[in-house]
């Protein structure tokens, strides 16, 4: 197969475009790509202080290098979530990618910070783990862009992501999640920080192709808790369109974004959000859904650790404490501001 | 030749030489959901890999977070 643009030997085919490149004019294809999405949806100038959700995967060390390729002011947040050996080696892969383009990496240690890795945050707050997981890495990316003064937090969710969260949300008819999803989400509260994904342009299997040829060593197993998941599921679907049918997630998400944003846009209605009364970031009820997470698995852990020593020692259990907070959460500020619940928010929320 | 598969990482041995296309087709891997790499080098459908080729399968499909609720 040929390059479409230089006739030499071919890298990878472009079904959907109808095209074909070698490494080169691939290369160049995708930071075209990247860089009109940006310009496009107006997700940040050159001014701006961006700050990339990175996981270690494909998806947001490829956005991360394009984005220091074209100058932009990225930095690299990095959560280690305590998932066994694959938050070890994604962390080591994301720092040594760090190095390796002399960027800046911030590194926020979950464990360290909150005194539970993810499992055990999850166990003791009565949530499955990615729900714990998902709610801890929107928290953190959001507060750690505020604090530190970063303009917009981007992902690495693509074309791939975006079409497979659509999928579900139309599946189940998740109108509220629909009217949300966005490659823009702006920012809704002073302590809010716009939230914009720059691969919606890109297929997944580009990404891949990207980080492949720039060299860029990934982490390419997968997080343990993501076996069987419905959005691999829609995945899956998709791709078997795709193969007969090359264009369909195209046409499908980004017929989205044209047909239906706008019309959606209209609709969208405003939501008020006041400070958590416990950490200051916004939330639609007084106390956020991470500082409720934490207390709550904070208390049961206290109350196991009672229960565990001799009965007259230590003060009474606090099980009573535990139980009084309520299982439901106020609505996940994060959530208004656009990022589906129901499915995932992606992979490089999957930091 | 030798294919590198993942999830999980393993190797198998492959007969003959084939088209990246009838390789996949034999592992019953649709070609949307992998990359066929050859040391630093994609391969395209149409090229061919030889009995002497070591070429990995790498998946590119990921971001399977498990539903943060139950269906409704
Ligand atoms: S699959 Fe993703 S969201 Fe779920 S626990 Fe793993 S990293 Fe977190
Ligand atoms: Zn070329
Ligand atoms: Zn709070």
């Amino acid at each position: 197969m040929k390059c479409t643009i230089c006739r030499g030997q071919a890298a990878l085919e472009i079904r959907r475009h109808n095209a074909a490149f070698c490494a080169p004019h691939f290369l160049e294809f995708f930071e075209r790509q990247v860089e009109r999405a940006v310009r496009d949806q107006k997700m940040f100038t050159h001014e701006n202080r961006v700050l990339v959700a990175v996981s270690g995967g494909k998806d947001s060390l490829a956005l991360w290098d394009v984005l220091l390729r074209l100058n932009y002011r990225a930095t690299g947040l990095y959560i280690h979530l305590g998932i066994g050996a694959y938050s070890e080696e994604s962390r080591a892969k994301s720092v040594a990618f760090a190095q390796s383009r002399g960027a800046d990496l911030i590194v926020v240690d979950l464990p360290q910070e909150h005194g539970m890795n993810v499992e055990e945050l999850a166990r003791n707050s009565g949530r499955v783990s990615c729900s714990a997981c998902g709610l801890s890495k929107r928290y953190i990316f959001n507060k750690v862009a505020v604090d530190q003064g970063f303009d917009v937090v981007a992902t690495g969710h693509n074309l791939d992501d975006e079409a497979a969260v659509l999928m579900g949300n139309l599946l189940h008819w998740q109108v509220e999640y629909l009217v949300r999803q966005a490659p823009v989400l702006p920012s809704t509260h002073p302590r809010m920080v716009r939230k914009v994904k720059p691969l919606y342009r890109i297929a997944e299997r580009e990404a891949a192709a990207y980080a492949v040829l720039r060299g860029i060593d990934y982490i390419v197993e997968e997080c343990p808790n993501s076996l069987g998941a419905r959005s691999l599921l829609y995945k899956e679907a998709l791709n078997m369109l795709e193969a007969q049918s090359p264009g369909t997630k195209q046409s499908l998400y980004w017929g989205f974004l044209e047909h239906m944003r706008p019309r959606l846009a209209a609709v969208q209605e405003g939501v008020t959000l006041r400070d958590c009364l416990h950490c200051g970031q916004p939330t639609t009820g007084e106390v956020c859904a991470f500082c409720k997470m934490t207390e709550r698995a904070a208390a049961r852990m206290r109350a196991r650790l009672v229960r565990a020593q001799p009965a007259s020692s230590g003060p009474p259990p606090e099980e009573t404490v535990a139980a009084g907070v309520p299982a439901g959460d106020a609505v996940d500020p994060a959530a208004i501001a656009g990022e589906p619940i129901g499915l995932p928010s992606g992979p490089d929320d999957r930091a | 030749m030798k294919v590198i598969l993942h999830h999980p990482r393993r190797e198998m041995q492959v007969e003959g030489k084939r088209r990246v296309a009838d390789l996949l087709r034999y592992l019953n891997l649709n070609p949307e959901a992998v990359l066929v790499i050859r040391g630093d080098q994609l391969l395209t459908k149409d090229m061919e890999v030889g009995e002497e080729d070591v070429v990995e399968v790498r998946p590119v499909v990921s971001g399977g977070e498990r539903e943060r609720r139950r269906a409704p």
